[in-house]
C-alpha cells in the first residue's frame, strides 16, 4: 500500500525552531502555574494539543482511503507527521498487535534542552512537557478516525517513549 | 554610515537566518492561538489574558537574549538607535523570519516604534467581534522584547500600536526606554 503523501495546501512558511520551543516551556509554565491542581493543568496541556493536533492534521490534504490498515496510519505518525513536526521521524515502533503501539524517539528534540539536577527532577520536568506532544499525536489520530489515549514516558533525557493505546472496539 | 551600518546587520540577519535550524510556521501559529483561548477561557478579565501574554513573552525574552547574541555575534550596541535598528534588522528577521523597520526613532524621549509588514504569528487568526478591541493577541512580542532588553541592562515599557487583526496595515510596537539599569541580574519570571 502506497504511504500517503502530507501536502499542504498553504504556501510553506517558516520560523526559528527554537520560536516554538520557547513557547512550549512557557506555555507549561504558565498554565502549570495558573492552574488549581496539577492534574487540572495535565487535562489542559493535553486538550491544547489535542485541538493543535486536529488542526495539523486537517490543514494537509491527505487522501485517507489510501490508508489500509490501523498500522498504516500509525506508520504515517511515526514518518510524515512527525518529521512535520520534530525534523525527524520516530527511532523505533512496536505494537503488541491488540491495539498497543510504542513510539520512541532516542532524541526528543523538545526535552534536549532540559536539564534538572539529578535524573529524577529531569523526569518528572520532561512529564510536564511531554503532556501537550501526547495531545497532538491524540488530536491527529482523532481526525483520522482512530481515537486513542497517549502516554508518554521519558527514559533516559532525551529518550522517550509514547504509548498509543486504541479505544476498544478499534 | 548609517546606510553601510544597516547593510552589515542585513547581512548578519541573512546568514544567521540560512543557517539556523527551522520549523513550519503553522505548529508555533497554531499553538499560540490555542494558548490564547485557553487563557480566555481561564481568566475572566482579558486585561489579564494581556498581561499574561505579556509574561510568557517576558519570560521567553530572558532566554531567548543568549541564543540571540550567540548567533549573531553582535556586541553591545552604543545607543538606542543602534538598538532598535539590531532588534527590527536582526532580532525579528533571526526567529521570525521576516525583518522589520524603525519608525519615529526619537532619541531624546528615548523611544521608537518597530513595524513587522510580515508577522507570522497572526498566521490565518481571526479574532471574535467580542475580543477586537480589547485583546492585545501581539502583546507576547511586547514582552518578548522587554524581557530581553532587561538581560542587556535596559528596562523598557512596550505597546502594541497597530495590528492587522484589527484592520491595521502591519504590526507596530512602540518601545519606550525607562531607564538603564545597574547590573543586578533580574529575579526572573514575576508573578
Amino acid at each position: 500500500c502506497c504511504s500517503p503523501v502530507m501536502t499542504t495546501t498553504q504556501r510553506q512558511r517558516f520560523v526559528a525552531e527554537s520560536c516554538f520551543d520557547y513557547l512550549n516551556l512557557v506555555m507549561a509554565d504558565t498554565i502549570f502555574e495558573t492552574s488549581e491542581r496539577s492534574e487540572v493543568a495535565i487535562s489542559k496541556m493535553e486538550l491544547l494539543g489535542f485541538r493543535v493536533g486536529q488542526k495539523l492534521i486537517e490543514k494537509y490534504t491527505l487522501d485517507k482511503l489510501r490508508f489500509g490498515e490501523k498500522i498504516d496510519i500509525i506508520k504515517f505518525i511515526c514518518r510524515e507527521f512527525w518529521t512535520t513536526l520534530f525534523q525527524k521521524q520516530v527511532d523505533s515502533l512496536r505494537t503488541n498487535r491488540k491495539g498497543v503501539y510504542v513510539l520512541s524517539d532516542n532524541k526528543f528534540h523538545w526535552i534536549t534542552s532540559l536539564s534538572a539536577e539529578n535524573a529524577a527532577k529531569t523526569k518528572q520536568l520532561a512529564e510536564k512537557y511531554l503532556v501537550f506532544p501526547c495531545g497532538l499525536i491524540k488530536g491527529a489520530l482523532d481526525v483520522l478516525g482512530v481515537p486513542c489515549s497517549v502516554k508518554a514516558e521519558i527514559t533516559t533525557v532525551p529518550q522517550c517513549t509514547f504509548t498509543i493505546t486504541l479505544k476498544p472496539g478499534q | 554610515g548609517m546606510s553601510r551600518y544597516n547593510t552589515n546587520l542585513q547581512q548578519v540577519a541573512n546568514n544567521t537566518w540560512n543557517k539556523i535550524d527551522k520549523i513550519n510556521t503553522e505548529l508555533f501559529t497554531l499553538t499560540y492561538g490555542a494558548i490564547v483561548v485557553q487563557l480566555l477561557k481561564d481568566f475572566d478579565s482579558v486585561d489579564d489574558v494581556n498581561n499574561q501574554l505579556e509574561k510568557m513573552g517576558y519570560n521567553i525574552g530572558l532566554r531567548l537574549i543568549d541564543e540571540f547574541l550567540a548567533r549573531s555575534g553582535l556586541g553591545r550596541c552604543r545607543d538606542l538607535r543602534e538598538t532598535a535598528e539590531v532588534i527590527a534588522k536582526v532580532g525579528f528577521k533571526m526567529f521570525l523570519g521576516f525583518a522589520g523597520t524603525v519608525l519615529k526613532m526619537n532619541a531624546k524621549k528615548g523611544s521608537f516604534h518597530l513595524v513587522l509588514e510580515d508577522n507570522p504569528l497572526i498566521d490565518f487568526v481571526e479574532l471574535p467581534a467580542q475580543y477586537k478591541d480589547t485583546l492585545i493577541y501581539n502583546n507576547i512580542l511586547c514582552g518578548v522584547i522587554r524581557g530581553a532588553l532587561e538581560m542587556v541592562q535596559m528596562k523598557v515599557k512596550c505597546t502594541v500600536k497597530k495590528c492587522p487583526l484589527k484592520g491595521h496595515d502591519v504590526t507596530q510596537i512602540k518601545v519606550v526606554l525607562i531607564e538603564h539599569l545597574t547590573s543586578e541580574i533580574p529575579v526572573g519570571d514575576e508573578f
